[in-house]
């Protein structure tokens, strides 16, 4: 029995890690609509900026919006690995950037990253209030 | 909908209604209110976290703006009925109240309070011109007031002053008790689950 709950031990110790996996953007969708859409929406800059094309994009780069001096400074590009580190923890990622909401669930980020991407890829498309939402991005 | 069972003002709130309307009587606190729900001896000038402070105080003022108008803009449509008019109007009167909370940490923490948008700029990132029907706006106000109290539950690990974490929860409390009369009153099924904001 025991070398039993060794093998399951060890079989979940291989077993994929919740913020390794890839997002799924239709629960990212509902995500960014009850998180995010206080601030944020796709197409609009609200309290935050517009989302749409967020992916692949360098930080500060919505026009018509008015960041921070430390976000127009940051040489980021907006990919998985910069927004989970940035929706962890803005403050860390940007000291002196104005964010202040965090994420701390890593497939909740994992899910609105992959919807973000999607809806990058999407291109862009009329004004609307579809969903969306986290900060200053 | 069954708006009359769900939806009604307190005695002595519907003669506020017309003032608001024609834009006057706004709702301020004072400065000693202001100071006794922010907890003015926590908020000293100088600290470290202060600017950053501010400036998660400002997004969410910036929020609150956004929150007024939306309200104005559903009240001005014509298209919401009493008792809902006034439901509206008085949950508008709460948003102008955090406002004013807001405003006071934020001077008192050194900062400079952003200024609300223009009402057309609203109307234009909120769609307002999609609105149609009373249930239209009463959706609008439902996402916003549900995503305003996620907000605030996301921002209070960011606070440098724990004194302001209480005070966002209390600002939590208000958007909750806003999302759940219209929820209510579109007919929309409560959670069924607990812990239904923050995730």
């Amino acid at each position: 029995m025991p070398r039993f709950a060794i093998m399951l031990f060890a079989i979940a110790l291989m077993a994929p890690q919740p913020g390794a996996a890839a997002g799924d953007p239709e629960r990212g969708e509902d995500l960014y609509e009850r998180r995010c859409f206080a601030c944020h929406s796709l197409d609009a800059n609200r309290v935050g900026p517009a989302h749409r094309g967020v992916f692949g994009r360098k930080a500060g780069a919505v026009p018509g919006y008015n960041y921070s001096p430390a976000l127009k400074r940051s040489e980021i590009v907006w990919d998985e690995a910069t927004l989970d580190k940035w929706l962890t923890n803005p403050q860390a990622l940007i000291p002196g950037q104005r964010m202040g909401f965090r994420l701390g669930d890593a497939v909740e980020r994992a899910d609105i990253i992959a919807f973000l991407k999607r809806e990058s890829a999407a291109g862009s498309s009329a004004q609307s209030l579809s969903s969306g939402r986290p900060r200053e991005r | 909908m069954n708006d009359s069972a769900i939806i009604r003002p307190p005695a002595g709130f519907i003669a506020e209604r017309r003032a608001f309307l024609s834009g006057v009587g706004k709702a301020t606190l004072s400065a000693s209110a202001v100071a006794l729900i922010v907890g003015c001896e926590s908020l000293a000038q100088g600290a470290s976290n202060s600017a950053s402070d501010a400036a998660i105080l400002n997004a969410a003022l910036g929020l609150e703006h956004e929150g007024i108008t939306a309200y104005q803009l559903g009240a001005e449509s014509g298209l919401l009925q009493k008792p809902v008019l006034d439901v509206a109007v008085m949950f508008k009167n709460h948003h102008e109240e955090h406002r004013e909370i807001l405003i006071g940490a934020i001077r008192k923490l050194g900062g400079t309070p952003v200024a609300p948008k223009s009402k057309d700029e609203y109307a234009r990132a909120l769609n307002a011109a999609s609105l149609k029907s009373q249930t239209d706006v009463l959706r609008l106000a439902a996402r916003l007031e549900r995503a305003a109290a996620n907000a605030y539950i996301g921002v209070m690990p960011s606070f440098g002053d724990r004194a302001l974490a209480q005070v966002a929860a209390r600002l939590v409390a208000d958007e909750t008790m806003h999302w759940t009369v219209l929820a209510q009153t579109l007919g929309d099924k409560l959670p069924v689950k607990a812990l239904a904001f923050g995730a």
